[in-house]
């Protein structure tokens, strides 16, 4: 039971490739693996969080006033984030720039909050958050590693000067892919193929 | 003077908010099936950011600034956006019903668009003025429609071509998109940065 909310995120479910929620950030962010990587981290954290104390407090919030009221929940989470992340990665932080205090209106998270926190009980909200925040981050890095792999010709993994950076050798890089033009393209790509994979 | 029209330009389609920051793609790709449609939404979407920008700047220069509370920005602004909607469409209930019905469903659509909250976190960031603001939001609004008009435009036409089956709807959207960012890339060599 408890698996099964985990699993759904990561295939059935998956929010970018299935639902396609929060496309913004994920194709904004999606230039060097390392990025999606954090992003994904701070998504997982904002969505949990979100998820949890939500349905914990469901049956305190008069039905008119939900919406407004789970938006201040998830800002408060956002803020955290964004000063935590401020203070101990400053230079991931600036990279993702105002892609964090955007997470508040990633349709993700309140689309999670309305569907099933309102709904179900506390430990089923917690592992929808994980699942879903984890399927976020797995499809985030995909895109970001296939970018950066074609348009740089590496993988970067490296953070406060920990990490690598892989180089993958005899590789033309293509500056486009890096750039806007590339993250359309991309993920129109990604979500053809995963339709064909669908229909099998 | 010149500064200001800058300003715009930028905004609207050097960094346009769509097609280079990726910013309001949810209803890019969702309102982008009929011209008309896309028309009303991109007229909304001016409107709110505009009013957004200078509202926006007011509470972080007259509020959040004096009393140290910048770590309410987020809070603030997206609560005052959603008020803001709210208030845009009463007034426009009252003084423009044709307008209203028209807009539809697209007004309450507005808070969840990203390029809203985008525009209020970016003008902080730069920090620009009030005017400088106002016009920044009025620019990215006028790029989010031109973007989505042309949109609505190609899958009009789109509608007749024969795309693979597993392409149809949001894939071939994007991939279109992409060709559409490549153009909008040209425009980057206007203003030297």
């Amino acid at each position: 039971m408890k698996i099964q909310e985990l699993s759904k995120g990561l295939f059935k479910e998956n929010p970018i490739l299935v639902l396609m929620l929060g496309l913004c950030p994920t194709l904004a962010v999606s230039t060097k693996a390392i990025y999606g990587i954090g992003m994904g981290a701070a998504v997982i954290f904002v969505l949990t969080c979100s998820n949890v104390i939500i349905s914990l407090i469901k049956d305190f919030i008069p039905d008119k006033i939900r919406i407004p009221s789970y938006i201040v929940v998830i800002a408060t989470f956002v803020t955290i984030v964004d000063y935590v992340m401020k203070a101990y990665t400053p230079e991931l932080h600036k990279s993702l720039g105002i892609f964090i205090p955007l997470i508040v209106v990633n349709c993700i998270i309140l689309g999670r909050a309305e569907a099933f926190a309102a709904k179900k009980n506390v430990l089923d909200s917690f592992f929808d958050g994980i699942g879903m925040g984890l399927g976020f981050t797995l499809a985030l890095t995909l895109i970001a590693v296939i970018r950066e792999i074609l348009g740089a010709g590496t993988i970067t993994l490296k953070l406060l000067g920990y990490g690598w950076i892989v180089e993958i050798p005899h590789l033309n890089p293509m500056i486009v892919m890096i750039l806007p033009p590339g993250a359309f393209i991309t993920i129109g790509l990604i979500l053809g193929f995963s339709n064909i994979l669908k229909k099998r | 003077m010149e500064h200001y029209l800058i300003i715009i330009v930028s905004a609207a389609f050097i960094n346009n908010f769509v097609l280079s920051r990726f910013l309001g793609l949810c209803p890019f790709i969702g309102v982008s099936k009929r011209l008309d449609s896309a028309l009303g939404m991109g007229m909304a979407v001016i409107f709110v950011l505009t009013f957004a920008s200078v509202i926006t700047y007011m509470i972080h220069r007259f509020l959040l600034l004096p009393y140290h509370l910048e770590f309410l920005k987020t809070i603030s602004f997206i609560l005052v956006i959603a008020t803001l909607v709210q208030f845009v469409e009463m007034v426009i209930h009252k003084t423009a019903p044709t307008l209203y019905e028209s807009l539809g469903i697209y007004l309450p659509l507005i808070t969840t668009n990203c390029a809203v909250l985008g525009a209020a976190l970016l003008n902080i960031n730069e920090n620009y003025n009030l005017l400088e603001s106002a016009l920044n939001g009025f620019g990215a609004g006028v790029g989010f429609t031109v973007a989505l008009i042309l949109m609505a435009s190609i899958r009009e036409k789109l509608e007749l071509a024969r795309v693979p089956r597993s392409f149809k709807g949001a894939p071939i959207t994007f991939i279109i998109a992409g060709i559409l960012s490549l153009i909008f890339l040209c425009f980057k060599g206007i203003i030297a940065e």
